[in-house]
Formats: structure tokens, sequence, C-alpha cells
């Protein structure tokens, strides 16, 4: 009988046995079916995926000389966990360095607080950028240190030792980057700044992988699939700049001893020819393993060398406003073609004069003579045009549309369509600051009266200067100043509010200058151009020297803007500096040695090394 | 001859089928995983596969000729073959090389035998003989300590070779125990132990407080007057008795609390303090109230209460540093991948990399690299869990649910107390070995090196299991023979 009832364990013993079974069905289907994190560790575990580097692409000027190419450099790279019985010393004598420098770089990649993605189990780069010689000891015996790998890679070399800073460098990338872009590994290159930052995704290339199998002690065991799943690398896209390598370095030689910057752009295409900002540094300190000191050098150099004035440094753009404003004030009917104002020269108020003319003067006068009183009156009966109503408001309406007619030259913001790397946007005072700064009525046409002749709070780059003279030479729109040769780049078309009327009598004014003015000493023989000088005063000690313009005034070729730091006068340097370079890119030569020597012999900054 | 034609006629086809399956399977498996990307062919002797195979064909051998034995003769030598096998297990105490640490083996020239395999059978005839006769009685004190000794003399042998996984096989005799009458309570007791020393375990390294005692023993006694109140509720409905527990313990808890606003104690104290209160309290119900049962719970609760408190010693003093590291892998105390976790992780990289489908026979990447040591031994069924995915793990589990069903069909259908005590061994062991080895690869067990029944490589453990199930064929085919 106790047989029977003991007969129904078998029940219980089968539901255990068939409970334990399903338990490890449903444990089966977690780890096979609903975690992935599995197959992940398979695949690091047993394929080692040996990344293939894309040779980078090159960087051509706008008649095809090339100027970036790349020289094949070696990582020595280690994977921790596969480092097995290393003769340190053997392995410190093949690659020339000391132990001491070896048990440093180790606790460096250790160091998850230096080296953020550290694992045992994944490449690290423990040497960088070796050159051929650097590692032809090492190489035959690379298989005597297991866990110490080669990784082939690819410096930039330079053709010139010039246009550092439209061509920017490369550099391992940022833990940042790595974050925000997965096609980066911890100690991959990518471009830091200038084009090489803004075309980084085609120059680059594509990364190929070479996927190997690896068993349990790191040992190859060969090709996984015969290759079959390998990538190869897809070599970068080479790059086509607008820049002119002659007109460039021609530009970089006449700035040598001085701060300052040059802008040329073709207006009819916003192609710049040139962007040069001094000082400047040799491109080639910034590669391979002096990097990082000559970097460091120049960081601390005082006349920061690494900024680029260019696009980054903003003036006052004084009387090289005054052929903007001549077009707005026309524009919104404060003066017209024969408005003339008088002038009392030094005894002018409330702006006076820095020029000797008679008068009154008209519009081509004011221009040619660079008269400030002029400007200042038409700037005022602009503003002022429907007097200033309730609580200023007819005023401050008029200032307004002045303010977008400005801006619409491509003053006050930066180009944000354009691939230049690092610009800064200028200043177009608004409406919005005088109200904060004077209160809502506290401020008039004689509060704001510096604005009338480029002064007070106008700030600009040299780019907006020298895309300023694209517009004007184009007579009424500019396309977006950029780098990149291509036709893409050319539809980025944008109209100034200035009718295309009015363009001729500046243009005319600003021919005079080059005619009878302040640029006439500077004018290139049989060839009429356009421009204005300007000689800014600034806190920093002498005037800044200014010059913009264009050439030839009957079909515009280029367009300049030059900037000489503290030099004084615009006519004694800004003006020669960018006559020269014109008459270098509309005449493939400079014939006026003379001058050109001159320039080239002077210093006008003691600090500045002379390259 | 006529004995011959009657076992043919009378042999249990199926298991002999799901023997087949899982040999051969076992043999792909072993192939897959010892493959070497220059290997070519499944019977290259110097190979595992091919080795396994010579292996197979020696287990069919050995699985015919125990079938011509007369049935008979397993019960009349039971106790000569378990004696013969405790012999060999002391020789090899004293004869075996070390290897790995573990001295097991007999090495004869070539060939090398672990007699702990053939323990297993030995002690299965013994206990089924010993139960089986006339007047065993298994509440029966006399009757218990032999039975007692049978398993655990080989237990201790074995343990003593350093072999302590083949040793806690002994442990799965409890099961066919408890079908042959041990008071269920045992397991259950067996079960409330192993959660018991799991929880002091895993939460003693939680503390509560400062010098304040550890989340371990709390969690444990509240764990015991758990039990206690669900026993009183469900069991006995003694509501009033439970509703007394309750008010207790609260009124414990309350004390403590507020005491412990002005002067710190130790918590651990309070929780022994509460669980003995509690037995006490149920020593007087059962005197009072005459209600027997309640002594029994009041020992139960004394016993958890005192073995709880001891679990952290017996982990750190009884447990070899190795195997109390395989415990804290398990438990998430530890992670350690590169260390005593290795195999379990990348076990379960090699089985979690397999997907539904699986890579593909000889695909593993896994196990073909050798990442996951013993893989054609203790680890065979990562092999599987790579190469063949879910739906192929899920097939060879089935399988073995199938085998293990079927054999409890074939022992409750025996007439001889003898065959189905013997049926009821077999079962309990092959279950035995796939929970544990199963459950160790899946990462849900502790790291216990035991072979998968049929399926690992070695000569030694596929003869003892192919000996042990077919000494019960061949048991299972005479009841049809006494028919004729």
């Amino acid at each position: 009988m106790i047989n029977d009832t003991l007969q129904n364990r078998r029940f219980v013993i089968a539901g255990v046995i068939t409970a334990i079974v399903l338990l490890y069905i449903v444990r089966l289907f977690s780890l096979q079916i609903l975690d992935d994190r599995y197959k992940e560790g398979a695949d690091s575990n047993a394929f080692l995926k040996k990344t293939q580097y894309p040779p980078r692409g090159l960087i051509y000027d706008r008649n095809n000389t090339l100027l970036v190419y790349n020289k094949p450099a070696y990582d020595i790279t280690l994977i921790m966990r596969e480092i097995r019985d290393l003769d340190t010393l053997s392995f410190c004598r093949a690659l020339n360095i000391d132990k001491k420098f070896f048990i440093k770089r180790i606790a460096e990649i250790k160091d998850r607080k230096r080296n953020y993605g550290y694992s045992s189990y994944t490449p690290q780069v423990f040497m960088t950028q070796l050159s051929i010689e650097d590692i032809a000891t090492i190489q035959q015996s690379m298989y005597k240190y297991p866990g110490f790998y080669i990784q082939n890679r690819t410096l930039r070399e330079y053709a010139f030792p010039h246009a550092a800073h439209v061509l920017g460098s490369i550099g391992e990338v940022s833990q940042k980057r790595i974050e925000s872009d997965s096609y980066y590994k911890s100690g991959d290159y990518a471009g830091r700044d200038g084009v090489e930052y803004t075309y980084e995704k085609s120059l680059r290339g594509e990364k190929g992988v070479e996927i190997l199998l690896r068993d349990a002690k790191g040992r190859i065991k060969g090709k996984y699939e015969d290759g079959r799943m390998d990538v190869a690398p897809k070599a970068g896209s080479n790059l086509i700049l607008t820049i002119d390598i002659q007109l460039q370095v021609l530009a970089e030689k006449l700035l040598d001893g001085k701060i300052g910057s040059v802008v040329a752009i073709e207006p009819k295409t916003g192609e710049i020819l040139a962007l040069v900002s001094n000082p400047t540094f040799n491109p080639a300190l910034l590669v391979g393993r002096q990097r990082s000191k000559n970097y460091a050098e120049l960081v601390r150099d005082p006349t920061k060398p690494l900024m680029n004035r260019a696009t980054q440094a903003q003036y006052s753009p004084g009387s090289t406003f005054k052929p903007i404003q001549a077009l707005v004030t026309l524009e919104l009917g404060g003066i017209n073609e024969h408005t003339r104002f008088s002038c009392s020269g030094k005894g002018s108020t409330p702006i006076k004069c820095t020029h000797s003319h008679g008068s009154p003067v008209d519009l081509l006068n004011a221009i040619e003579q660079s008269c400030n009183p002029y400007f200042w009156q038409a700037f005022r009966s602009t503003i002022e045009k429907d007097g200033y109503g309730e609580k200023n408001k007819n005023f401050k309406h008029s200032f307004d549309q002045w303010r977008e007619a400005v801006l619409s030259f491509g003053f006050g913001h930066k180009f944000e369509d354009s691939d230049v790397y690092e610009q800064t946007r200028g200043n177009i005072p608004s409406e919005k600051f005088y109200n904060r700064y004077f209160g809502e009525t506290g401020w008039r046409a004689m509060t704001i009266r510096s604005l009338s002749i480029g002064q007070g709070e106008i700030l600009a780059t040299p780019l907006q200067l020298a895309n300023s003279m694209a517009a004007i030479a184009n007579e009424g729109f500019y396309i977006t100043p950029h780098l990149n040769k291509n036709d893409t780049m050319q539809k980025r078309i944008h109209t100034v509010m200035v009718d295309k009327k009015h363009f001729p009598i500046v243009n005319e004014g600003m021919w005079r200058v080059f005619e009878f003015g302040t640029g006439r000493r500077t004018k290139i023989p049989d060839v009429s151009m356009c421009g204005k000088t300007g000689t800014v005063q600034n806190n920093h000690g002498k005037d800044h020297s200014l010059f913009v313009g264009f050439a030839p005034r009957e079909n515009p070729k280029i367009a300049i803007a030059v900037v000489v730091e503290n030099a004084g006068f615009g006519a004694t340097w800004a003006a020669p500096i960018s006559s020269l370079l014109m008459e270098q890119y509309l005449n493939g030569k400079v014939a006026r040695t003379e001058m050109y020597d001159h320039i080239i012999m002077s210093t006008t900054n003691s600090d500045v090394k002379k390259r | 001859m006529s004995k011959n034609v009657s076992i043919k006629y009378a042999l249990d086809w199926t298991t002999v089928a799901y023997f087949v399956l899982l040999v051969f399977m076992g043999w792909i498996s072993i192939y897959g995983a010892s493959y070497d990307f220059d290997q070519t062919s499944i019977l290259d002797w110097d190979q595992r596969a091919g080795k396994q195979f010579v292996w197979i064909l020696t287990a069919f051998g050995i699985g015919g000729m125990l079938l011509l034995v007369d049935y008979k003769m397993y019960n009349f030598f039971a106790y000569i073959i378990y004696a013969a096998v405790i012999l060999l297990l002391i020789v090899t105490i004293f004869v075996a090389p070390d290897i790995k640490g573990s001295r097991s083996w007999l090495v004869l020239g070539p060939v090398s035998f672990q007699p702990a395999e053939l323990a297993k059978m030995a002690t299965a005839l013994a206990l089924s003989r010993f139960m089986s006769a006339y007047n065993y009685r298994i509440k029966n004190w006399k009757d218990l300590i032999p039975l007692m000794m049978f398993i655990l003399l080989p237990f201790t042998l074995i343990i003593l070779q350093k072999e302590t996984g083949s040793a806690l096989v002994f442990l799965a005799f409890t099961l066919m125990l408890y079908r042959e009458g041990m008071n269920g309570i045992i397991l259950l007791l067996g079960v409330f132990a192993i959660l018991l020393f799991v929880v002091v375990i895993k939460y003693s390294i939680i503390p509560i407080g400062i010098e304040q005692g550890t989340l371990g023993i709390l969690l444990a006694s509240a764990l015991i007057l758990l039990v206690q109140l669900g026993y009183a509720l469900f069991f006995s409905k003694h509501r009033r008795d439970a509703l007394i527990l309750l008010a207790g313990v609260a009124g414990v808890v309350v004390i403590a609390v507020v005491v412990n606003i002005w002067y710190k104690i130790n918590f651990n104290y309070v929780a022994v303090f509460a669980v003995l209160a509690s037995s006490v309290y149920w020593s007087f119900v059962a005197l009072f109230k005459r209600f027997k049962k309640y002594w029994m719970l009041a020992a139960i609760s004394f016993g958890a209460i005192l073995f709880s408190y001891s679990a952290d010693y017996l982990f750190e003093k009884v447990l070899e540093p190795h195997q109390q590291i395989r415990i804290k892998v398990l438990l998430n105390m530890e992670d350690d991948p590169t260390g005593a976790g290795y195999n379990v992780n990348q076990s379960k990289i090699a089985i979690g990399s397999g997907g539904l489908w699986g890579k593909g026979f000889l695909n593993g990447t896994q196990t073909k690299l050798k990442y996951v040591p013993e893989q054609d031994t203790d680890f065979i069924f990562c092999t599987v869990g790579e190469e063949h995915g879910f739906w192929g793990s899920t097939l060879v589990l089935v399988v073995y649910w199938l085998l293990l069903m079927r054999l409890l069909r074939i022992a409750e259908r025996q007439r001889e107390s003898f065959n189905r005590i013997y049926a009821y061994c077999v079962t309990s062991i092959f279950f035995f070995h796939l929970m544990i080895n199963i459950g160790m690869v899946l990462g849900i067990m502790p790291v216990i090196g035991i072979p998968l029944p049929f399926f690992s490589y070695g000569g030694s453990s596929l003869w003892g299991f192919t000996i042990l199930l077919f000494i019960l064929l061949r048991l299972d085919a005479s009841r049809l023979e006494r028919m004729h």
C-alpha cells in the first residue's frame, strides 16, 4: 500500500526534471536571443581587426600645383593583454629608447585618467609617427615581442612652407570627437583646423579593415574567411583649393616682419585667391612627433602666430568703410549723386577732416579725399531723414534700415555657408545695443557719429572687408568667399541691399583714389584700379594701415583687403602691398622692384621674427 | 540462442535510439570543438574526434556484452562488484599520478582510466540490492546507517582523490531515496540550506552601519521566520500562533530600533535572538497543545539559524580557495573575467554568440580558437551553443529530457524493486550530471567539473555511462523474459 502513494512521487521527480530543463531553455533563450553583449564579446575575442588606414587626400592649389601630400609613418601599438615574456632591454634598444621612457609610456597608457578608453584588450598607441629609419631595426625582430604591432600611417608633407592657416593641420583625435563620431578610434588622426578640418570627411577616405583570426593565446591563425570579409581602405578624395600659391607666397613675403593679414578674392566666383595672416609658421612644424613641442612653442609666442588674423581678427575699418557708407546712404536717400556738404578741414565739428581739400565737396571728391565731415553729414541725413519722431521711433527705424543694408555686404556675421574655418563675426552695432547702453531715447545721430567714418563700435574682419570689395566690384552681389574650387560653392550668391545704379559713382570715386588720391603713388601702370586706404586709430599704439580695393576697374579679377597693424598710414603700407599683389595676380609678375624691395626689407613690428 | 532472440525482442529500443543519438551528437561536437584549421578528417586517430570514435565503438561493444549477461547476475554480484570497485578506489589513491591536482586516474600503458566512473554503477547496484532486501525499511535506523555507509564510502574515497565534482554526484542518490520513501522534507531542507547559504555568503559583505552586523544574517533570519509563518498559516492552519509570532517579531524589531537610537547595537544578535526566541515559542506551543509537528519546526529553525550563523565560517574554512572563488563569481560577488571567471565568461560568450541558428558546423570561432577551456570535455555544450545556436542547444536538451522521461517510465514498469531502485539510481545520476554540467556552462551553477553524459570527450566517462545504462536495459528486458 505504501508503494502506491510512493508511486506518485515519480510525478514530483518528473516535474523537477522538466522544470530544470525548461529553466535551461529559458536561460539559453536569454543568452542567445535576447542578449547582444556576447556576440560583441565573441568578435573582439576571436577577431583581430587590423585597421587599414587609407592615404589621405592630396591638396592642390587653383593651378593644380601640389601643396600637401603624404609620407609613410609608423606607429608602434600594443595590446597589453597579449604582451608576454617581454625582453624590455632588447625592445628598448631596437626602438632606440631608454627604459625609463618605456616604463613611463606604459604607465601613461594604463592610466585611465589620461588614457580614457584604455582597455587591455584593445590596441593602444605606444609610440607614434616614427619614420622608416626609426623602425628599421625593430621591424625584423617584431615577432620577438608578442603584443606589439607596427601600424602603418601617413603623415602630411608640405611642398611649400606656406599657407599654414589655410591648410590647417592634422592631429590625434580628442576624446570628445571620438564620442561624437563613431568613425574615430582612439589614436586616429583627423584634421584639427583649416581645410584639413573643414574637408575632413572627404580627405580622410574610408578606413579599411583586415580581419584576422586569433586564438586564446593571441596567435594569429590566418585570415577570416580568406579575406572575403576584409574591407579595403578607400583613399581620401583630393582637394583643389581656390588659393593661388604664387600669390599666397608673395603675400606672406610682403607681410614678413609685420603683423597683419591679406585676403584676396576673385569677385566673380567668390574664390579666395590668398588668405594670409602674419606672423605665421611653417605647416611642417605641426607634423609628426615634434608636433606637440612646436605647438606649445607657437601657443606661447606673444605675437600669436596660431591665430588666423585674416578671419579672426576684427578691426574698425575706418576710411575703408566709406565706399560702403556711400552706397548705403545713396540707397537710403540720405544723399544723391550731386549732394554737396561743406568741410572746414581740421576745424570741422563734430568730426574733423584729416585731409586738406576744397569745400564744399561732392561724393566723388569725398571718396577721393576721404573727407570725414562729408560722410558724417551723409550718415546723419540718412538716419535722420524722417526726423526722430515719438520716442525716436523714426530715427531708430532709419538706423535699422542703414544697419540692414550694411549687413547685406557680409558685415556683422560669419559667412555661415563658407568653408573658411574659424571666422569671427565682426560687429555692426544694433539698435538694441545702443538702447541698452544709452537708454531707449538716450542716443541720437550725434551719439553714434563715429559709425559714419567706420570707427566706434564697427568691427570687421579682413575677410569681410575683401568680400565687401567683391560686392562693389560685382555691382551688387557677392558669392560666399570659399576655399574649395568646385562649382557648387559658386551657387551661394548673396545680393546686397543697394541698387545697381548707385555703384558707378562709388566705383569712380574709388578709381579716383588711385588716379588722384591717397593711392596714386601705388597705381600699377596701365591698369585702372579702384581702392580706398584707411588709417585707423586704435588702443595699441600706432595706427593700423588698411587698404581695400579691386582691379581692373572694367573687369574686376581681384578684390583685396590688407591690414598691417600699428604700421601707420594706409597709403604707406597696406596700399603698396595690395598693389604689388594685384600686379602679381594680373600680370603674373612684379615689375616694380623698388617698391617690392622696400616692402620686403621693412619691419613694422620688431616682435615679429623675420622668416 | 533463444535468450538472444528474446533480448532483441524485449530490449527498449527507444532508449537505445536516444543513446545512439546523444553519442553521435557528442562525437560531432567533439569534432567541432577540437577541429583545428589544418585538420581535415573526423576519423583522424591522432585527434580527439578520432579517438572518441574508438571509445564509441568500444562502448557499443561493452553495451552489447552487458546485454548478454544473465540479469540475475547483477543482483547476485552486486556486493562483490561494489567491494571490488571500493578496493580499486583505494588503490587508485596511492598509485595514481598527479594530473592537474587530481589523483583519480589509473594509467595502464597508453590507456588511462578513472575508477570513479565505475563507482556510480557499483554503488547503484549495491544500494539496489540492499534496499530491495525483504526486511528492509527505510525508516529503520538499523537500515539507514549501512545505507549511508554505502554512499559515503565511495564519496569519501573520491574526495580523497581530489575529484570533488565526481564525489558530489553521489548526492544524486537522494532523489532515488525520495522515491523509495525518504521524507520529502529532507529534500526541501536541502534546498532551504542552499538558499540560506547563498543568501548569507552573498550579503555578508554588505554591512549595516558600523559594526552593526551584516545584511546576510538579517535576510537569513527573515527567511527562517517566513518559513515558520508559512508553515503555521498554510499547513497547520493555526492562524493565532502565526499572529502571535508576527507580533513578537515586530516587538523585537521595534525595541531594537528604539534602543539603537541611544545605544548602537549589533542587529545580527537581534536577528539571531528573534529566531531563537521563535524556536522556544514553537517548543512551548508543541508542549502545551501537543501538536508534535511544532517540535520539528522549532528544531529546524534552531538548526537553520545555527547553520546560517556558521555559513561564513564553513565557506572560508571548509571550501578550498578555488572553490570559494568559483562560488563568488557565480553569485556575481567577484568579477574576474580573466581569472576564475574566465571559463564561465568565455563559455557564455561562446553560447551567446551562437544566436538563434548558430554559426554553423565547424564555424564556431570561440570554441575553435580555444577560448573555452575544457571545451571538448566539461564545456562541450558550448560548441553546440555556438555552432548550432538556440535551436541546436534546445534540441539536445529535449533529447536528454526524453531520455530521462523514458528512464522514469522504465523504472516504474519494473516488478522487482531491485530493478526499480537501480533504474532510479541511473536516472538520478544522469539528471544530476545534466543539471550541474549545463547549469555550469550557462553560468547558473558553480563550476563543478563533471562530464555531460554521452557527450563529453573521454573513454572512462562514456564507458561508465554506457555500463550504467545497459545494465538497466538488461534488467528491463528481463521483465518480458519471465513472461515467455
